[in-house]
């Protein structure tokens, strides 16, 4: 869902390497062995040992910072070297089109039970063939209360009041950024067609007048700092400002959100995929949906997870407590196919305007 | 024979080096420029021109002649910046020049990530400087030194100045000093020995220099990024955003083709230049 791993990384505070290492010497003995390759920091720094110790299995971390850059080395090599990758729900959905990811056998996954009835019925992939989601959640408004007061519409931060030019940011990634002004204009956010994306673009270049930055990786440090008063926000990264100011506050706007799924899949060309599939299951155990929650502060879709965490936390990160049946009102973003060139020359349109 | 032999030898690891990481690849990103991009990205092996032909786009022009300017800038002031570093280095004793070369250097033994955070850190409204100037009364409202232009420019001359005063250097120290002196002697001002005796002799290192900021800021996409807060594309941003965002190889492909077109020819002109200037100096 990000495209950048620092904060995940310095929040979860856990070394990812030694974990590695750690996996590979328990594991050295074992025939089977897979490869994961996940964002750094997204999952409980001891797992591989844990499921190694318990399964057998050796289990080895590569670390993406991106979504892009794990699609890339994927399609590049035909998921060769790769068992198990986690990707937000368009990139597993665009892999899935391509051929490279595997059926997965939920005869194999038990654990499927855990999640949340919603969560089998996502619409790039319902009831789970190819995907199991990890973490969800959605994309709104992240604001200084103390300097302003709630924001109710995108249109607070496409056309910002005088006091807050200069001091709004949208995120970078070009399909969220794309998303406040489709939802703005009450669009879907997968509508390709020239008349939505003319209109889109006129929105965002007159917007991008009033906008500090893009930026994607560091927008809740510069609420923190004071440089901006309100960013366009996933919610888990809100909660990363949240944790260090109080009176950061999060909102969805009334014309509402994407719902955004990080997921895991199995490469087609993984030649273990029982124990891929076992590594998987053991994922969609309790204890990492607990651990994803309390330490990344990104909701799961583990319904036993969700149901095991601390009350306390929801009352700091409110935005935690968002229910599946909230979430799953809103639209995935969903790989765009054919429409891709046509918005992704609008989106440098837009980034090339002075 | 034998020489030529030696040659070959000698030649035969940096060649296949060069043959092996940047020819090859380089062939690789040039062949998918004539491929269509699959639907759901990947490459479609139908031979096509489409890719040239959305290249021409005047959009793409607009972005690479506005990358062109920023590139440009960024040069001028490193070499305006470099040159006096450089002359002031030579003119030092002897026996400080290794450490005050050393002090040029010294950015590099640190990332190139960190150090642009460094400017963040330095530009940003409730940053170093201008809590100074607030502090100072100079003024009472932050003044917008990041997300623009400015921001990216100071990226570029800071991360790249090195490399022009080295380029410099190297050069002003092949001067024969008694050129300057036969200069001074026959009663020409010091700004008159500078512009006839001193600058025609370096010129080949200033161009040196110069070339490669240009090259290197041209294509360059991390300090657009973060100094510029994204709201400036530069062509390094499109063609990264081409591979990665859009997952658009074929195309990105197709720009790549092009930004390399120019920095070939721009380096080729450098060679040209510099070979004619050591014959000139060989001539007379």
């Amino acid at each position: 869902m990000t495209t950048s791993d620092a904060p995940r990384r310095t929040f979860a505070r856990l070394t990812a390497s030694t974990a590695c290492a750690l996996a590979l010497l328990a594991g050295a003995a074992h025939a089977d062995k897979i490869v994961i390759s996940n964002w750094d920091g997204y999952m409980p720094p001891d797992l591989l040992e844990k499921f190694t110790a318990e399964t057998g299995i050796e289990a080895e971390l590569s670390v993406h910072a991106t979504n892009e850059e794990i699609m890339g080395k994927v399609v590049a090599g035909g998921g060769k070297g790769y068992d198990v990758l986690f990707v937000s729900s368009p990139f597993a959905e665009a892999l899935h089109n391509l051929g490279l990811v595997a059926d997965i056998d939920h005869a194999k996954v038990p654990n499927v039970a855990n999640l949340y009835p919603e969560a089998t019925e996502l619409a790039h992939d319902p009831g789970n063939a190819y995907s199991m989601p990890y973490a969800w959640g959605t994309t709104g408004l992240c604001y200084r209360a103390d300097r302003m007061e709630e924001p109710t519409s995108w249109m607070d931060l496409l056309a910002p009041a005088d006091d807050l030019k200069g001091k709004v940011t949208m995120l970078s990634t070009d399909r969220w950024l794309m998303g406040a002004a489709a939802l703005a204009l009450g669009k879907s956010l997968n509508d390709t067609s020239t008349g939505t994306l003319t209109e889109e673009e006129e929105l965002l270049i007159k917007a991008k007048k009033d906008l500090l930055a893009y930026d994607d990786s560091t927008f809740y440090l510069k609420l923190v700092s004071g440089e901006a008063t309100m960013v366009q926000a996933w919610d888990g990264w809100c909660n990363y400002g949240i944790a260090e100011n109080a009176e950061i506050k999060y909102t969805i706007p009334k014309e509402g959100s994407d719902l955004w799924v990080d997921t895991i899949v199995i490469t087609k060309a993984s030649e273990n995929k029982d124990a891929a599939m076992k590594f998987v299951d053991y994922v969609l155990g309790q204890d990492t949906g607990v651990w994803v929650a309390s330490n990344i502060l990104y909701k799961t879709p583990n319904k036993a997870a969700m149901e095991a965490l601390d009350p306390a936390l929801i009352e700091s990160f409110p935005n935690m407590g968002m229910k599946p049946e909230e979430l799953i009102k809103y639209e995935q973003l969903r790989d765009l196919g054919k429409g891709q060139k046509e918005f992704a020359r609008t989106v440098t349109q837009i980034m090339a305007a002075q | 024979m034998r020489n030529t032999l030696k040659s070959v030898i000698l030649l035969a690891p940096g060649l296949g080096w060069l043959a092996l990481f940047m020819v090859i690849p380089c062939a690789l990103i040039f062949t998918y420029a004539f491929f269509e991009r699959g639907v759901y990205g990947g490459i479609d092996y139908i031979f096509t021109f489409e890719n040239f032909q959305r290249a021409a786009d005047p959009l793409y022009l607009g972005i690479f002649l506005r990358s062109a300017k920023i590139a440009g800038l960024a040069t001028l002031f490193a070499i305006l910046l470099a040159y006096p570093a450089a002359y002031a280095i030579t003119r030092a004793p002897q026996r400080y020049q290794t450490a005050l070369l050393i002090f040029v250097i010294l950015p590099f033994w640190s990332n190139y990530l960190i150090r642009t955070y460094a400017w963040i850190v330095m530009l940003n409204r409730e940053g170093l400087i201008n809590q100074s100037l607030i502090g100072l009364g100079v003024t009472s409202e932050p003044l917008p030194l990041l997300y623009n232009n400015f921001a990216v420019i100071v990226g570029l001359v800071y991360n790249y100045t090195p490399f022009v005063v080295l380029a410099i250097y190297s050069s002003l120290n092949r001067i024969n000093r008694e050129t300057i002196e036969a200069s001074e002697d026959l009663g020409a001002p010091g700004f008159t020995t500078f512009r006839r005796v001193i600058l025609p002799q370096t010129i080949t290192g200033v161009a040196a220099g110069g070339v490669f900021v240009f090259v290197l800021s041209i294509g360059n996409f991390i300090t657009p990024d973060l100094l510029g807060g994204g709201r400036l594309q530069m062509v390094g941003n499109l063609i990264y955003d081409q591979f990665l965002s859009a997952r658009d190889w074929p195309f990105g492909a197709a720009l790549s083709m092009f930004l390399i077109a120019v920095m070939m020819a721009l380096l080729f002109t450098q060679a040209v230049l510099t070979n004619r200037a050591a014959g000139e100096g060989r001539a007379s």
